[in-house]
């Protein structure tokens, strides 16, 4: 269990979240949505322990985040964020094996290797493991680097959950990598010792990945639940003034919103 | 996929090293004068067992040939390591290990020991040029580092000690333009020539100090290697993979000052080999710092001792500065792997 209570953060003077508190279960996909600037991203990197709050705490099982060492946290936790950009030359493998950093030290183990080689295998990127990767186009880049992350925390750990964030991760994907990236996801979601918590920024997608979604609006908590009650006219008018119509996807009879 | 590429490192590696010894025979061998084989072998053999060298030439190899060769190795490694570690820690392919201020702080430092010297006729020993020179190039950094973190939020970022670096750099410069400009005639020559770079002033006191340097640096260097890999990535992705960011720049900064400033205070500033070594090298290989790190020392310390070996017998008896032959040899040669550009920027 992954927990937030009443985080405060600032940025100078402007508080970009106020008092935010929110619970991530085991076993679930949450998704965080929001108009632009309303504070998402910086709730992710808060869960993650890249930035620090000014008030409240985020604890990890029962433990306080700040009490992790660096590399305790990083055994546990990945990040997936915006595009990755290497400035030098380095074999798509070795950058995919980075993930496994924080699990050795000296040279990698067999374990090692093998989770390299399946998580290259999940994400279809095997036969650029030779490439350099700056010379791969956006997308490829994109799936390299989920290998990357998604090795960090390939297998269960000893003891307790492992922690998955995703930073709009769907940016330079086409139609049919987001959802082919969504399903693996969602797959990945379904292990019982596995929290995901991700920022996306089409609502039809959360509607159809999340189990529980949770809208921030300017810096606070406007709305936590089941897609379904999240996603009403109310809360969408209210935090993105656009008058949505809710209809049945065809295909599986889920919640799809069209705008007016 | 990675057993080949171990196989491949360990290969390179073995090349380089290869490469570095045949160089260092040959600048030992060729000079002023030139000894056969077999007077290296006598003469080092008498060094070795402690003996007093009978001849003048065993005098001229035992103290001036030898130190002097041992000093191109060991100064060519800390530039070549201290370039791949300013450049995996600023991610720029574009950076020397003088950056952040160390060797334009330490041309000021010896800057200062030349005018102040001749003013105040104080005769302070040999020493105190490099401890002028390793006190300017410390401080010049610290003035850096302390600047670049006085921000609003703090925190060094990279990018604000890239730019306070070029200030200071530029200052530094400035003031060694403005001590030549005040100096009197020998003092502004000195100047000038230290800033040239020069090998000949290697004896084996200042090659044990510098030895240190060296070693200890290039042994710790390795030991950052794997963060450093992850930094390639950027500073978040790095703290996602359980870098310690902060501490990673202070101890790699510390220990590129502790090398170039070192090194620099012994033989003045050389440029060009720390920019050009880790590109060379990523070019073979790619930009693995475990493979760079260890690959840079046996470059840089073979590309110095070939450009000491055509400063000494090019212009025979005379010789050139270093500096300059680095220089000649190293933009024609940095120009060409730009143009070539097997990687983007």
């Amino acid at each position: 269990m992954l927990s937030a209570s009443d985080l405060v953060y600032c940025v100078g003077r402007r508080r970009i979240l106020d008092r935010v508190s929110a619970a991530f279960d085991p076993g679930r996909l949450h998704l965080i949505i929001g108009p632009n600037g309303a504070g998402k991203s910086t709730l992710v990197k808060l869960l993650a322990r890249l930035i620090v709050p000014d008030m409240g705490d985020v604890r990890y099982g029962g433990a306080d985040a700040q009490t992790l060492t660096h590399r305790d946290l990083a055994r546990r936790r990945a990040v997936l964020s915006q595009a990755v950009e290497v400035a030098f030359p380095i074999p798509a493998r070795e950058l995919v094996m980075m993930g496994r950093y924080p699990h050795f030290t000296g040279r990698p183990s067999a374990a090692d290797e093998e989770i390299c080689d399946e998580v290259m295998d999940f994400f279809d990127v095997t036969g650029l493991a030779g490439q350099s990767y700056a010379t791969l186009s956006g997308g490829e880049k994109q799936r390299v680097n989920f290998a990357r992350v998604l090795a960090q925390v390939w297998r269960p750990i000893v003891e307790g959950c492992r922690y998955l964030f995703l930073d709009e991760p769907l940016t330079f994907l086409d139609i049919g990598h987001q959802l082919g990236f969504m399903r693996k996801v969602r797959s990945f979601a379904d292990q019982p010792d596995m929290i995901v918590v991700g920022v996306v920024h089409d609502l039809n997608l959360a509607a159809r990945f999340a189990d529980r979604l949770v809208l921030i609006d300017d810096g606070r908590v406007a709305a936590a639940g089941a897609p379904e009650d999240v996603l009403t006219p109310e809360h969408l008018q209210k935090a993105f003034h656009v008058q949505p119509i809710a209809v049945r996807n065809p295909a599986d009879g889920g919640l799809h919103l069209i705008f007016e | 996929m990675s057993a080949p590429r171990d196989r491949a490192r360990a290969l390179i590696l073995l090349g380089l090293f290869a490469a570095m010894v045949l160089v260092a025979v040959a600048s030992i061998r060729f000079g002023a004068i030139d000894f056969s084989l077999r007077q290296m072998f006598s003469a080092t053999l008498a060094l070795v067992t402690g003996r007093e060298p009978a001849t003048l030439d065993g005098r001229i190899f035992a103290e001036l040939r030898l130190p002097r060769a041992v000093m191109c190795l060991l100064v060519g490694a800390c530039l070549g390591v201290g370039g791949t570690l300013m450049q995996a820690l600023f991610r720029n392919p574009i950076v020397e290990p003088g950056l952040v201020g160390t060797s334009s702080g330490a041309a000021l430092g010896s800057a200062l020991y030349f005018v102040l010297g001749s003013v105040l006729k104080f005769n302070a020993g040999p020493w105190a040029l490099p401890v002028a020179a390793c006190i300017g190039g410390i401080a010049a950094t610290y003035v850096v580092f302390a600047l670049s973190r006085a921000g609003e939020t703090g925190r060094s970022s990279i990018v604000m000690l890239l730019l306070t670096g070029l200030a200071i750099n530029a200052l530094c410069l400035s003031g060694v333009g403005f001590l030549s400009y005040i100096a009197r005639d020998p003092q502004a020559r000195s100047i000038i020539f230290w800033n040239l770079g020069t090998m000949s002033g290697a004896d084996w006191k200042s090659v044990t100090i510098v030895g240190v340097a060296t070693l200890g640096g290039v042994a710790l260097s390795l030991r950052y290697a794997k963060p450093l890999n992850a930094l390639m990535l950027g500073e978040e992705e790095a703290l996602y993979l359980g870098v310690n960011v902060a501490r990673l720049k202070w101890a790699v900064l510390t220990i590129n000052v502790a090398m170039v400033a070192v090194a620099t205070a012994f033989t003045g500033v050389i440029g060009f080999v720390g920019l050009i070594v880790p590109h060379i090298l990523r070019i073979i290989h790619g930009a693995d710092n475990r493979y760079l790190i260890a690959g840079s020392a046996l470059l840089g310390a073979t590309l110095l001792s070939v450009a000491d070996l055509i400063a000494r017998v090019s212009l025979r008896p005379a010789e050139l500065p270093i500096g300059i032959v680095t220089s000649i040899v190293g933009v024609p040669v940095f120009l060409w792997l730009l143009r070539k550009r097997q990687y983007v920027f």
